[in-house]
């Protein structure tokens, strides 16, 4: 490794990225982008949730309950389901975002001082919409029990009993991602995800385009053209990472709990495997539109198999099993710790050593397949 | 190896699956000389360059260029040589400066890079193009850009593949010129071509013909095989018609 030759090759991959300014802005731009349009996403609808009521109590208390959740502001009446199939239908349908559930002893439970049932369903596959509602829920429940239980002052009740137990059911979203879990997630798919590809096109480009002849020829070995390549990279990839750690910080006000330096070591280690896979698949490649194909190969699975979006341990066996075999799902474990959790380094070694791992092989795996000949 | 001999190819041979694209060349090329290789498309010129320079490993025969095996060791050859590909091989959204850079950089340089990239500007004549983006340079002025960014480490052996396909007289008789002055320096060069008036400027040259030698020696020496009457062009249209 000679490190006039490696200085040469970071300083025109540098001089060559500065001067592609519609792939500069890709990659700084997009990540930002993509974190405020999901963030916003999730963030809108908070209030006025279409709600259908299955009230088969009919009585003046189920009324007033309503009228209650009403008055939060988180509910607003569609029309009423005639029955709980139905009122399950209208949330299928999406004519409802959440179902009030009434039993028919409401009333009758109440005034015998025993504790009544109240269902909430709500639609949580937008996960902050249904949080607030399901808060709100909460609340009128817990406001309403005491209101009843002042009224009966004097008389002794049971302290544990609650006399109005509202039993709210989020359906489709058990996890309940927030911003706060989403954030982590789009660090690691962006990173992910841009990396592979602008690195999978890096060696392709220059076979496509006649220079990498011209390198061959030159005294620089294998290695230093793969670091090369890889280094400048791992550059932007950390500047991505500030950026969405910033903007979720000033505009969703994600807090990292556990260390920020940990954070960048982590990423660090997943950059690289990122850029060893991209590496690893523009040597599978001669063209730039195949490379863009088989990165986009790994799109779905990093969405689907990663626990971005849906819970791992939801998924079938064999398809938790091929999601461990993406550097993704080892990094979406590392930062939801991190930022979650406040995890320390201590309980995430077992992902660092995977994505320590993944590096070392694809960027062997590279460098072996990448022979310094045109054959 | 004889020390006087720049290039020693024996048997050179390179097979794409049926295709035999070189079956079997020898030639030497001595230190200094101007060698040309000629023949049609398709016979086999890139791919001879292309073995000698490292680029492909050769099916059968051997070849040391600069006294290394291209073989057994290519980075030696690597740093010995100068290579000029047939298509533009440099950055186009690199300027013609940062080219220059970049290429003295990879050999090596250090030190003496500012004084080479002088040197390569004002030998190539490139001082007034040092800021263009060298995808807005001209035929000519890219042909010579490439030449300057293969002779910044001072290489003993030059390879130029079709160096003046596609540029004008006045810019290939500059071309020549620098070229002549080059090998008058000591360096050794081969070129391969399609022009025939080119072929009276090589001190020797070899008719490549569907991957083996067909004629082989001064241009006067080559005549006189043929006939004392026929010009190169001649024989090199004689020799092509024989493949139809
Ligand atoms: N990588 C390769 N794989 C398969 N066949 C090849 C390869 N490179 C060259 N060939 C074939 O080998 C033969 C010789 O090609 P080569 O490029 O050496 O010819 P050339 O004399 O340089 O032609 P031109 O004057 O057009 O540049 C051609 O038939 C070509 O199609
Ligand atoms: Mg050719």
């Amino acid at each position: 490794m000679n490190r006039g030759r490696l200085r040469a090759i970071v300083w025109k991959e540098f001089v060559q990225m500065r001067r592609d300014r519609a792939t500069l802005g890709m990659m700084l731009g997009v990540p930002v982008m993509q974190l405020v349009l999901f963030g916003f996403a999730i963030r809108q609808e908070v209030r006025h949730l279409p709600t259908t009521v299955f009230d088969v109590s009919r009585t003046q208390e189920s009324r007033l309950f309503v009228d209650r959740l009403i008055a939060t502001g988180n509910f607003d009446l569609v029309a009423p389901s005639p029955d709980y199939a139905g009122a399950i239908r209208a949330i299928d349908t999406g004519r409802a975002r959440a179902a009030i559930v009434i039993p028919e002893d409401y009333a009758r439970r109440l005034k015998r001082n025993e504790p009544a049932h109240v269902q909430v369903l709500v639609d949580a596959t937008d996960p902050t919409a249904s949080q607030s509602a399901i808060g709100a829920a909460q609340l009128v429940g817990q406001a309403t029990s005491v209101e009843i239980l002042a009224r009966r002052a004097g008389a002794t009740v049971d302290p544990g009993a609650t006399p109005l137990d509202v039993r709210v059911r989020p359906l489709y979203n058990p996890a309940l991602k927030s911003v706060l879990f989403i954030v982590p997630g789009i660090i690691g798919m962006i990173l992910s995800n841009i990396l592979i590809v602008i690195t999978a096109m890096a060696i392709v480009r220059e076979r496509e385009s006649g220079t990498l002849e011209q390198l061959i020829v030159t005294p620089l070995t294998r290695g230093e053209i793969m670091l090369g390549k890889i280094m400048p990279y791992v550059g932007v990839g950390l500047v991505q990472l500030t950026a969405v750690l910033v903007v979720g910080y000033f505009m969703f006000g994600v807090h990292v709990r556990g260390s920020v330096a940990l954070i960048y070591l982590m990423a660090l280690l997943f950059i690289i495997a990122s850029l060893g896979l991209g590496l690893f698949i523009s040597t599978l490649v001669t063209r730039q539109a195949a490379a863009i194909q088989v990165s986009f190969f790994f799109l779905l699975p990093n969405v689907l198999l990663s626990g971005f979006m849906f819970p791992r341990e939801a998924m079938p066996k064999a398809a938790a099993w091929i999601g461990l075999l993406l550097p993704l799902t080892h990094f979406l474990q590392i930062m939801r710790g991190i930022v979650l959790k406040g995890v320390g380094i201590a309980s995430l070694w077992p992902q660092m050593l995977a994505l320590a791992g993944f590096s070392a092989a694809f960027i062997t795996f590279a460098a072996l397949r990448f022979h310094k000949s045109l054959e | 190896m004889n020390a006087a001999h720049a290039v020693e190819a024996r048997g050179l041979a390179k097979h794409f699956g049926a295709l035999k694209a070189v079956d079997g060349v020898t030639f030497d090329i001595a230190a200094g000389e101007i060698f040309g290789i000629l023949g049609p498309n398709g016979s086999g010129k890139t791919t001879t360059i292309r073995m000698l320079c490292g680029l492909l490993t050769p099916t059968a025969g051997t070849a040391t260029v600069a006294g290394s095996d291209v073989t057994t060791h290519p980075d030696r050859v690597k740093s010995a040589i100068g290579y000029m590909s047939q298509a533009f091989g440099l950055y186009g959204d690199l300027t013609a400066e940062e080219n220059l850079r970049f290429y003295g950089g990879v050999y090596g340089l250090d030190r003496d890079l500012g004084a080479r990239i002088a040197w390569a500007e004002d030998r190539m004549k490139l001082a007034e193009l040092g800021g263009r983006l060298s995808a807005q340079l001209s035929g000519g002025q890219r042909q010579r850009l490439a030449l300057g960014c293969s002779l910044l480490h001072r290489p003993q052996v030059l390879f130029l593949d079709e160096p003046t396909a596609g540029v004008d007289p006045a810019a290939r008789r500059l071309f020549w010129t620098i070229i002549r002055g080059l090998a008058d320096e000591g360096t050794t060069i081969i070129v391969t071509t399609h022009y025939m008036d080119e072929a009276e400027r090589f001190d020797r040259l070899a008719f490549l013909s569907r991957g083996t030698l067909t004629a082989y020696g001064t241009p006067t020496e080559v005549k006189r095989t043929f006939g004392e009457n026929m010009t190169l062009e001649d024989i090199f249209v004689q020799l092509q018609g024989s493949e139809a």
